[in-house]
C-alpha cells in the first residue's frame, strides 16, 4: 500500500523531513511506526515516546491502533498547541 | 459560520463589526483574542506551524459543534500561522447567541477545542534559544470537562 507520511513540529525536526511517500504493509499506524524506527536514529528519536505523539489518518485524529486500510495520508505530530 | 486560517494579520475591530452586523436575532456577542506574550522578556518571535490539509476543516467542525451545543446564532474563528512577534494577535473567536451565557460558554468551549485539537504547533524563538511550546495538562482537563469531549 502506498501512502504519504507527514511530520510536524519537533517530530518533523527529528525525522529530518516534512513529508515522504512510502510503500508499506503496515496494518495500523503503530505498525507503520515500528517500520519507521528501524530506518535510522532520527526516526527512533522522534518516536521514542509514543505517549507524546498524536496521529491523524486522512486528516482525522486517530491513534496507533487505527487501521490504515485504504488510507492515503498519515500524519505524526506532538500534542497540538493552538489558541 | 466562518473559520479562516491565514498568515496575514486580521483587523479585530472590523471583524467584530462585520460579524455583529451579519448576525440576526442575537442579544449577545462574545469575543476572545489570543495574543503573543513574552514571559521571559527576550522572545524574538513565535513561529506557528500547522497542517494545511486539516486545519480549516478542524476549525469549521469545532465551530459547528459549538453552534449546535449552545444554540449559537453564529460563530467565527480566525487563526494565524507563520512568524508572529510579541503583542501580535494569534487568533480570535466570536460567538453570537440570544443570551450571554450561551455566547460565553460557546466561546469557552471553542477555545478549549482550539487549544488541544486544532493542528497548530507553536515554537518560541529567542536570541539564543528555541523551544516548541508543550501542551498543558490543564488544557486537556479543560477539554475533558465538556461532556462531549473525545478521550485523549
Amino acid at each position: 500500500m502506498k501512502l504519504d507520511i507527514l511530520y510536524f513540529a519537533w517530530v518533523r525536526e527529528r525525522v529530518g523531513k516534512s513529508q515522504e511517500a512510502v510503500d508499506t504493509n503496515a496494518k495500523t499506524a503503530g505498525d507503520l511506526v515500528d517500520e519507521l524506527i528501524l530506518r535510522d536514529a532520527g526516526y527512533a528519536a522522534a518516536f521514542s515516546d509514543l505517549s507524546a505523539i498524536c496521529v491523524a489518518i486522512d486528516q482525522e485524529l486517530g491513534d496507533f491502533t487505527t487501521l490504515l486500510k485504504d488510507c492515503r495520508e498519515v500524519a505524526f505530530f506532538p500534542p497540538m498547541t493552538g489558541g | 459560520m466562518a473559520a479562516r486560517v491565514q498568515e496575514a494579520p486580521f483587523d479585530f475591530s472590523a471583524e467584530v463589526v462585520a460579524f455583529q452586523a451579519d448576525v440576526q436575532n442575537a442579544g449577545a456577542v462574545v469575543t476572545f483574542t489570543g495574543v503573543v506574550r513574552d514571559d521571559s522578556g527576550c522572545l524574538d518571535h513565535m513561529f506557528i506551524e500547522h497542517y494545511p490539509a486539516m486545519t480549516e476543516a478542524a476549525l469549521q467542525k469545532f465551530a459547528l459543534q459549538a453552534m449546535e451545543k449552545f444554540g449559537l446564532e453564529d460563530a467565527l474563528v480566525i487563526h494565524r500561522y507563520g512568524v508572529l512577534t510579541p503583542g501580535e494577535a494569534i487568533m480570535m473567536v466570536a460567538t453570537a447567541a440570544r443570551h450571554r451565557k450561551d455566547a460565553f460558554a460557546g466561546a469557552d468551549y471553542l477555545m478549549d477545542y482550539l487549544k488541544s485539537r486544532a493542528p497548530f504547533w507553536k515554537k518560541e524563538v529567542s536570541k539564543d534559544h528555541t523551544e516548541w511550546v508543550a501542551s498543558k495538562v490543564q488544557d486537556e482537563d479543560a477539554l475533558a470537562a465538556w461532556s462531549d469531549a473525545p478521550k485523549s
